[in-house]
């Protein structure tokens, strides 16, 4: 009987991630010293990178499959949680959320990730989505002193899992079409059957739209962002800012992509307009913010607004595209989330850009990354973000929407507006404020990783254009 | 017999009046009430369909969302109880610190 039980060593760095997460929770009790908790999260995430990069090519029966497509975002999870667990401690102490279960939470949010990612069976992708979201969700109100924190948790809790709801019944939409849940044989039954024209399933596509429109925070389904962003711990503001963001573009690329392929018309008609409407207001109403966090929260849902772009085109040129994207995204946005908690001290929240006055002649060095993770976020080259941006325009024209590459051109204008007044304000305006650094070694490494990916990556791409590609199965 | 797509219809009502409630109402624990009858509508098309179809996989789905439920009441609740403590208030227009 045994020899019948399929092989785990698909779910290996899963197990790991979770054993240490469970450890890492029971043990905060007994460890005064709380720097140990970082200590073995970071040598947990570099074990896991190991095991994912041994386990590639193995497969839990047919349902989850630790491929190359899933290598390439369990490389950014691991990446998001390393830089997250970097810049955590030092802004940790100041608010009190420095102890083991705050590390425990982002383990077990990066294994719900992962088996978003490897899932090829809707029931997991599922259990995925959850065990990510009800991680974060309580990573958001872990500062529930603050008043601010608890307020986004419940918005995000509330929202959440209305859309968990919608991802349900699109998942029993498809389920009573194809009677399968596995995402091949729906892509088989489909290609078949050819019910395209079938109300049952554009009804499916369209709730499914929903459901990762508001994981990853499109237009409409973004009110939730700029609140949680606000109100969450710094730390965990940039750790969910990627990390579940990617998460859900992963499941988007599995279900659009591998199990709804056939159906391309229906889901495109859908997410075209999500996609438009998603980069104009990001990047509108990230020009009237004031606060830095919810200016990047806005600036995330325009981002979100641009990786969608590689899904519609739905070529596998357009998925490694967006593959990319979101890699440099996470480089890019945790710098800048990084240099924000480096102003942060006890009595000063550092939040307004206005704290970002003049910053260049107080502390000229963290000025200056701050400027070179705007411009990447801007999209300005010789910075990765600009690298990023051209592949996912370009897959986008070549899969033959050139209006829509006008339109997020033209979208991507507005938004480097906010970056650059940001800029604006650090370089050409006297400091008013006492600014003091808080500055950790750990945060140290987190924002010289960061400074290397977004300038290596912005002048010589080709090594993870090829990796992404590669993972995505095309010739490099 | 009573055709599945009875069954369906009912679903997809529940499903409605949850969605329709959430908008609407704006007391914390309703909404969250809300959410549970949406995914138990789900769960009553699940279960037809798995008993028409003659496949277990629905019904193993069901298990998981009601597990999964039962997660989510008690993130929800030690929410709820955490801003009641400090507010004396569960409706959600009464938070608005964080706009713009």
């Amino acid at each position: 009987m045994w020899s019948s039980l399929p092989s785990f060593v698909a779910v290996y760095p899963e197990t790991i991630l979770v054993v240490v997460a469970s450890a890492l929770v029971l043990l905060d009790r007994v460890v005064k010293f709380k720097d140990v908790f970082t200590w073995i999260t970071l040598a947990t995430v570099a074990v896991t990178l190991g095991v994912v990069y041994w386990t590639v090519g193995t497969s839990f029966a047919f349902s989850y499959a630790a491929d190359s497509y899933a290598l390439f975002f369990k490389t950014i999870f691991l990446l998001v949680l390393l830089l997250a667990t970097l810049i955590s401690p030092g802004y940790g102490r100041v608010v009190g959320i420095h102890f083991g279960e705050y590390y425990g939470l982002m383990m077990y949010a990066v294994a719900g990730m992962m088996i978003m990612a490897s899932a090829k069976d809707l029931v997991l992708l599922y259990l995925g989505l959850e065990v990510m979201s009800l991680s974060v969700y309580v990573l958001a109100g872990l500062l529930y002193s603050d008043m601010r924190s608890l307020e986004g948790a419940m918005k995000y809790f509330l929202l959440g899992s209305f859309a968990s709801a919608f991802l349900l019944l699109a998942i029993t939409y498809i389920y009573g079409l194809t009677s399968s849940i596995n995402m091949e044989a729906i892509a088989n039954y489909l290609g078949t059957h050819g019910l395209l024209a079938n109300k049952a399933l554009l009804f499916s596509l369209a709730l499914f739209a929903i459901a990762f429109g508001f994981k990853v925070a499109l237009v409409p389904f973004h009110m939730w962002a700029p609140d949680v962003y606000e109100g969450a711990p710094t730390s965990v503001t940039a750790f969910m800012s990627v990390g579940p963001k990617a998460a859900g573009f992963a499941a988007m690329g599995r279900v659009f992509l591998l199990a709804l392929g056939t159906a391309k018309v229906g889901w495109t008609h859908f997410l075209i307009p999500l996609a438009v409407v998603t980069f104009f207001v990001g990047a509108s109403l990230a020009v009237v913010q004031t606060n830095i966090k919810r200016m990047l929260a806005y600036s995330s849902v325009a981002h979100a607004g641009y990786a969608v772009l590689g899904i519609i085109a739905g070529t596998k040129e357009g998925m490694s595209a967006t593959m990319m994207y979101l890699f440099i995204y996470a480089l890019m946005n945790i710098g800048a989330f990084g240099i924000i908690i480096l102003l942060r001290q006890k009595d000063f929240l550092g939040e307004s850009i206005y704290d970002f006055q003049g910053l260049s002649k107080t502390h000229p060095v963290a000025a200056l990354l701050m400027l070179v993770f705007l411009f990447s976020l801007a999209g300005i080259p010789p910075t990765a973000g600009f690298v990023g941006k051209f592949y996912v325009f370009r897959s986008a024209f070549e899969a033959g929407h050139p209006l829509l590459v006008i339109a997020a051109v033209l979208a991507s204008c507005i938004a480097a507006y906010p970056y650059l007044r940001v800029v604006m304000l650090m370089y050409m305006r006297p400091p008013e404020k006492e600014v003091t650094l808080n500055l950790t070694g750990y945060l140290f490494t987190s924002l010289a990783i960061s400074l290397t990916g977004v300038l290596l990556f912005g002048v010589w791409p080709e090594p993870l254009i090829h990796f992404a590609r590669l993972c995505c199965g095309l010739a490099p | 017999m009573i055709p599945i797509s009875w069954y369906l219809v009912l679903s997809l009502v529940l499903f409605a009046l949850g969605a329709f409630g959430f908008i609407a109402r704006r007391n914390v624990i309703i909404m969250l009430m809300c959410i549970e009858i949406m995914l138990n509508a789900v769960n009553i098309s699940l279960v037809a369909l798995g008993r028409g179809l003659e496949d277990t996989a629905a019904h193993l789905l069901v298990f998981f969302v009601i597990a999964v439920a039962a997660g989510e009441a008690a993130i929800g609740l030690a929410l709820v109880v955490l801003l009641f403590k400090k507010t004396r208030e569960v409706h959600m227009d009464e938070f608005r610190l964080l706009k713009g």
